[in-house]
């Protein structure tokens, strides 16, 4: 017998009774519908938000080092860190004089602050005291002017750069270079604009801050804060051993006796990634298993329908095995009706999903849902035809013929 | 002429519960191409297990079954499907045709078991019901055509794969005198062309039709006589 024959009979058949019974088909596949309509949207979500974290991740820079008082995301009791000494300016000086395997080394502090410009001012405006190395280790753009000198940076000039949020927020149009702004109390003439650099993680801009140069940072706001030390490698490949040389500078200048523990961090983006994809694990596993579990409750529904449209048709297989259906044709029939009726919720389900992730895109965060989930969805309501059609199409195909031709 | 069933001690038991039920205690029947046979019984007295296991849709407890040179009584499910395709046209009381397809569907069906290509089972569909007279009612679904027509597309299905015989199941029970008689007719046409008809019946009148009558009762054939057919 011609398989193809047989499958193309299958669909029609299944076409048939599909649209013979529309509203029972489609509270059937609503199951169906909903869980791929979730497990869609849950991959778009997971899409978009890795997305947000690779351009994010970006601004910490994969070969940039952070020598601070903590070690992010440390996993230690509370009294390891308690006793900690702030990191100064004389360890990053230390460090700066010693180390063999940096290309740059820049120290940072800083603090939220009102800035004023004339009659306008924002709040919570992150200012950061560095130095003129900055630039160059955090690889900023300057959009507009210049980054402040090393001589006005040693000097202590009330000279800043400008992110671009605070350049909207006071300048729109006009040029800011030259102009007078007030951190805190104290003016500072802007000398450049900061190319944008987007948010962190969809939380908080990184364009709401001012730069200004360290030791002016601490005459006006005072020494008394922790020092956090940025060092760019030479060399990505060779991260993991500029760590350990910045270690041994650090245990140093802090005076650490041999067999003592590190009293610092070296912190780096891989550590941020690590706890990323543990929590996007977890949230991948636990939207798996709800989705999981209305795809299968949706597989459930299907199957009950399936059987008894088996009973109701259980004279119309009598008749198809009377004149020589084979097991194996009757099986066919029913799967495939199956496989369409799922197929159908699954491509109801994505045309649900698209549009939402489109909404998402444009409103919430820019994600967009890839081939292979459109793909992976057609495949899982396939699966869940087949496994939802086989138990009914098994007893179909097992039918009796001469009781089934008696069934009225 | 030659042996088309070849039946020997044929029994078939049904057991309930522990009750054992014997359909058919050992039935010998031996039908030569192009008879026209009746099998007449009342209710309870095997004939319609008999006609099942001739038509293939059930297997007998114990004995031999020859149909056509084939062996049947040991095949299995898949293989009986295809006997039945390929030998056997079946008529039945009550139509058996497929609601929502049309006649020329319900044709063209054992066809698509056969695995014919669609241009050869149009033509081959559209043919046997031309030789049953409908044909300007192919595209009608069952429930548009009369009795005697929906009676007329099951014998033009059972016709389409050209079988060893065509087994009816009181075909006329549904119908009324006049198309009964007409679908007497056209059996007997059939006869005449050189198809072997089985006809199980419990009417006398119907029985006349046929050139041989055979008596079931209590699951043992009673008596197996010859007529001269009356059309």
């Amino acid at each position: 017998m011609n398989i193809f024959v047989e499958i193309k009979e299958s669909f029609i058949i299944a076409y048939n009774a599909i649209t013979g019974n529309k509203m029972r088909s489609i509270l059937a596949a609503l199951g169906i519908v909903i869980g791929i309509t979730a497990v869609t949207l849950m991959q778009t979500a997971i899409e978009g938000i890795n997305r947000a974290f690779e351009s994010s991740i970006g601004a910490i820079g994969a070969d940039v080092l952070y020598v601070q008082k903590f070690e992010w995301f440390g996993k230690e009791d509370f009294e390891v860190y308690r006793n900690r000494k702030d990191i100064n300016l004389q360890h990053y000086e230390f460090l700066k004089k010693y180390i063999q395997s940096a290309s740059s080394v820049s120290p940072t502090v800083g603090s939220p602050r009102t800035v004023q410009y004339g009659s306008l001012s924002l709040e919570s405006v992150f200012v950061i005291g560095t130095t003129e190395e900055y630039q160059k280790t955090v690889g900023l753009n300057v959009d507009e002017g210049r980054f402040f000198t090393s001589k006005e940076s040693e000097g202590g000039y009330p000279v800043c750069m400008i992110g671009t949020d605070v350049k909207n927020g006071f300048f729109n149009n006009m040029n800011p270079i030259g102009k007078i702004i007030k951190v805190g109390s104290y003016s500072f003439r802007v000398v450049g604009v900061i190319e944008k650099q987007g948010s962190m993680l969809g939380l908080f801009s990184l364009d709401n801050r001012v730069i200004i140069p360290i030791t002016k940072f601490y005459k006006l706001f005072g020494t008394r804060r922790s020092v956090s030390i940025n060092i760019k490698a030479n060399d990505l490949n060779n991260l993991e051993e500029t760590k350990e040389e910045v270690k041994s500078i650090m245990r140093k200048a802090r005076k650490i006796p041999a067999g003592g523990r590190d009293d610092f961090g070296v912190n780096e983006q891989a550590a941020f990634k690590d706890t990323y994809n543990q929590l996007t694990s977890l949230i991948k596993v636990i939207g798996l298993l709800i989705t999981g579990l209305s795809l299968i409750v949706g597989s459930v529904g299907i199957a009950n329908i399936m059987f008894v449209s088996v009973k109701e048709r259980t004279k119309e297989i009598g008749i198809r095995k009377a004149i020589g259906a084979r097991r194996r044709t009757i099986m066919i029939q029913f799967l495939i009706e199956s496989v369409v009726i799922c197929l159908g919720g699954g491509m109801i389900g994505l045309m649900i999903s698209f549009p939402i992730s489109l909404i998402i895109d444009a409103f919430v965060l820019p994600t967009a849902m890839p081939l292979w989930v459109v793909v992976l969805g057609l495949f899982i309501s396939m699966f869940f035809g087949v496994l939802s059609g086989f138990f009914p199409a098994y007893n179909a195909a097992k039918l009796d013929p001469v009781e089934s031709l008696r069934y009225e | 002429m030659s042996t088309i069933i070849d039946i020997k001690n044929i029994t078939k038991l049904y057991e309930m519960g522990t009750e054992k039920l014997y359909a058919l205690k050992g039935v010998d029947v031996v039908i030569e191409r192009n008879e026209y046979v009746a099998i007449m019984g009342p209710s309870g007295s095997g004939k319609s297990t008999l006609m099942n296991i001739i038509g293939c849709l059930d297997t007998p407890t114990s004995g031999d079954y020859v149909l056509n040179g084939k062996d049947v009584h040991e095949m299995d499910d898949d293989e009986l499907a295809e006997i039945r395709n390929k030998e056997i046209g079946f008529v039945f009381q009550t139509f058996n045709l497929l609601p929502r397809s049309n006649a020329l569907h319900n044709v063209e069906l054992p066809l698509i078991y056969s695995g014919l290509s669609k241009t050869a089972r149009i033509k081959r569909a559209e043919e046997s019901l031309a030789n049953v007279g409908l044909a300007d009612r192919m595209k009608h679904k069952p429930n548009e055509l009369s009795g005697g027509q929906r009676q007329r597309v099951a014998v033009a299905r059972a016709l389409v794969n050209n079988p060893s015989i065509i087994l009816a199941d009181e075909p006329t029970g549904n119908l009324d005198t006049k198309t009964g008689e007409e679908i007497m007719a056209l059996f007997a046409e059939l006869n005449k062309k050189g198809n072997t008809i089985i006809l199980v019946t419990h009417e006398e009148d119907i029985a006349k039709h046929a050139n041989r009558i055979i008596k079931i009762r209590d699951g043992m054939i009673e008596s197996d006589t010859y007529q001269t057919a009356r059309h």
